[in-house]
């Protein structure tokens, strides 16, 4: 389903993101790059904790103020966003990116109109007057598909319902047509039906204006529907990337594979689902060596001394890990249901 | 499943035509009546995982809020090894709340901070004095902790020394504790990363071989649903719509709404997915103000003048995939696959969804 122009419109770099925390600092995101092509999804995917949405933040500038980007680059239409002034940033970033999160009603404003909300974007960088931002905002909702926009536009968040709301949200993103939407976990508090929908509204958007969508997401058969493109984090690091079909049909890095495995509904009901042992490690305890050494069925004293880099293991794909090309006959454990403790 | 579980009848729970009401203040129109639960059926037999589907706000929570006695019926009955515990008092109903515990679903929210883990583990025993006194409340504690996977020297340890996943082990073990026969399992791995998830579902599986407690599995995840349950009951705005086998539910759904949920479901198996998604309009009615007629109807792409004007019966579909009209009360207590649809789902491709191969 890929690439209309495949013009390169996001391009992170060796990006590294810090937190000072009163125990020192944390490296969150660890020389982490990709790039997010027009009229393609790439999938951020990791679980909680992993630095996929650290790493979105500090793409949006968004981050807190104990974070910060500490090295690499995050380029978009070849331009570094961490190197723009803020005025530079507002004129290039606020039209070219927008970003959807995932908790609709806490990022709307709840003393606000939706129409005013939506039309903000049209008087700040269009230069346009109350009435017109507001039908530009009727116009939008439309797009998105809320029912009787000319009414509910006067409507305040709280009176919609969650899958509504989240449609504002795409909406607010996608008003200034950007180059490059970024969703973060844009469905994980919605019910499955309306789950579907909303997918199926950016896939819509995405195709109609050729923009390059970047999916925040923990789920792997999200990704597997809707990506073209993934990414899988661990604890701040990319372990492997590469197209979906490639790296969902051969994975090459044990913690991909683990993941896949982990899935319900691929064995026979009833019997006991693959699992990885123990669980990630907390950001003040990664290992030296790689990242995943203490989970994986493949570590030896190599992966203790030395983190692995990122490397090709098929075509267009890359892993970190040195033993990739044992990975596809590695199993992880069966039934081993006993969390192992992570070493200190 | 031990000889003495036998004896005794074979199925757990039975719930019929449970109704709850809440009133909601509606200003000055006064107040109104929201029917969380409209008329429930199900049935839980020993040793069995029955798994309840349904978007937030159909109720999920509610029926599980009342089989623990934490709501009062507003009509129906619940039966409990033939006996309505809302019937019973003083010491009887302390003797049967030791048989029905509950899993929560967030492991941060449900652990005392303040309580070491050995502490919420055997803190049911303070109130069911005669089962475990002294040293044998320390052997109990040890063998709660061996049967869910914990260290013995855990139980010195406060909650937040745990990762979601041993927290949640914390919570069945403490379910555990007065050896109940039905466990209520609330969404219990929505919270948890995906790798620690099938640790959890595997000790759950485990758990119930060993000791032969049933499970109602409540969960929005079909794919879980699908791999640990034995029957399915899916819900839609305060009643079930169709139950089943989880082979007969997952491979030839009969509700318009099952199968819409089936559909809209990602699937990581490129091969599972079907071939035109179905994608509903809208969203949830609100119970505030239920749709007349088949509640559903708002949504379905089947529905004709007839879902509006009257609620569909029970349809029961035979062995050999007719559909019938079900008798009162033989759907759902039976165990037989039935829904509440005027026009049930007729052919299906199972071959399409592959049957839990």
């Amino acid at each position: 389903m890929s690439t209309i122009t495949d013009q390169a419109v996001l391009q992170v770099q060796n990006l590294d993101v810090d937190i000072r925390t009163p125990q020192g600092t944390l490296r969150v995101v660890n020389n982490v790059g990709f790039t997010a092509r027009s009229g393609t999804t790439l999938a951020l995917l990791g679980e909680s904790g992993c630095g996929k949405s650290m790493t979105a933040k500090a793409i949006a500038g968004l981050l807190d103020p104990v974070a910060q980007v500490s090295g690499g680059s995050a380029e978009l239409l070849g331009e570094d966003l961490n190197q723009m002034s803020s005025s530079r940033r507002r004129q290039v970033a606020s039209p070219g990116l927008g970003i959807v999160f995932q908790d609709a009603l806490a990022a709307l404003n709840p003393v606000y109109t939706v129409g005013a909300q939506l039309g903000e974007a049209f008087r700040i960088h269009r230069g346009m007057g109350k009435k017109q931002a507001k039908a530009e905002a009727v116009d939008l909702m439309r797009r998105v598909g809320i029912p009787e926009p000319e009414t509910r536009v006067n409507s305040y968040p709280h009176q919609f319902s969650g899958g509504m709301r989240q449609r504002i949200l795409i909406a607010m993103a996608v008003a200034l047509n950007p180059r490059l939407l970024i969703a973060d976990e844009p469905t994980t508090a919605l019910d499955v039906t309306v789950q579907a929908q909303i997918m199926a509204l950016l896939k819509r958007l995405r195709t109609e204006t050729d923009m390059a969508l970047v999916l925040i997401t923990h789920d792997l058969a999200v990704v597997a529907e809707e990506a073209d493109d993934v990414c899988i984090m661990y604890a701040g690091n990319v372990v492997e990337q590469g197209s979906v079909q490639t790296v969902f049909a051969n994975p090459t890095h044990p913690y991909t594979k683990g993941l896949l495995e982990s899935v319900p509904g691929q064995g026979q009901r009833g019997q006991a689902l693959s699992s990885i042992p123990g669980s990630p490690p907390e950001l003040s305890r990664i290992p030296a060596g790689c990242v995943y050494q203490d989970r994986c069925p493949l570590a030896s004293e190599l992966c203790r001394a030395e983190r692995p880099a990122l490397r090709e293991t098929g075509p267009g794909q890359r892993a970190a890990c040195h033993f990739a090309e044992q990975v596809p006959h590695a199993t992880v454990s069966q039934t081993g249901s006993t969390e192992k403790e992570i070493p200190a | 499943m031990s000889t003495a579980t036998i004896q005794r009848s074979d199925t757990v729970l039975q719930v019929k035509d449970l109704s709850k009401f809440f009133h909601v203040s509606a200003g000055a129109s006064g107040s109104r009546e929201l029917r969380a639960l409209d008329g429930i059926n199900l049935s839980i037999k020993r040793g069995e995982t029955l798994g309840l589907v349904g978007e937030s706000g159909c109720g999920k929570s509610t029926l599980a809020r009342t089989l623990m006695m934490l709501e009062t019926p507003d009509a129906g009955q619940v039966l409990f090894d033939d006996k309505d515990p809302f019937a019973l008092h003083g010491k009887d109903l302390l003797t049967w709340r030791r048989r029905v515990q509950m899993v929560f679903q967030d492991p941060f929210a449900s652990l005392n901070p303040r309580m070491s883990a050995g502490q919420i583990i055997t803190e049911p025993f303070a109130t069911h004095r005669d089962l475990y006194r002294g040293a044998a409340k320390q052997r109990r504690l040890h063998e709660l902790l061996d049967l869910v996977g914990l260290r013995r020297t855990d139980a010195d340890k406060s909650p937040q020394e745990f990762s979601g996943g041993q927290r949640q082990r914390l919570g069945i073990a403490r379910a555990l504790a007065l050896n109940p026969e039905l466990i209520i399992l609330d969404e219990p791995v929505s919270a948890l990363d995906l790798s620690v998830q099938a640790q959890v579902l595997n000790l759950l599986n485990e758990l119930q071989q060993e000791l032969g407690v049933s499970y109602l599995f409540i969960s929005h995840d079909l794919s879980v649903v699908r791999h640990v349950t034995d029957r399915v009951a899916v819900m839609y705005l305060g009643r079930i719509i169709e139950t089943g086998t989880t082979e007969q539910v997952f491979d030839s759904p009969l509700h318009p709404y099952t199968a819409s949920l089936l559909s809209a479901s990602p699937k990581l198996d490129p091969a599972q997915r079907p071939a035109g998604r179905i994608v509903l309009r809208g969203e949830l009615p609100s119970p505030l103000d239920p749709p007349s007629g088949c509640r559903f109807r708002t949504r379905c792409w089947k529905a004709q003048p007839v879902c509006s004007a009257e609620r569909p019966q029970v349809r029961v579909r035979e062995q050999g995939g007719t559909i019938r009209l079900g008798m009162p009360g033989d759907g759902p207590v039976q165990g037989l696959h039935s829904t509440e649809c005027h026009f049930p789902v007729e052919v299906v491709e199972s071959g399409q969804r592959g049957r839990g191969a």
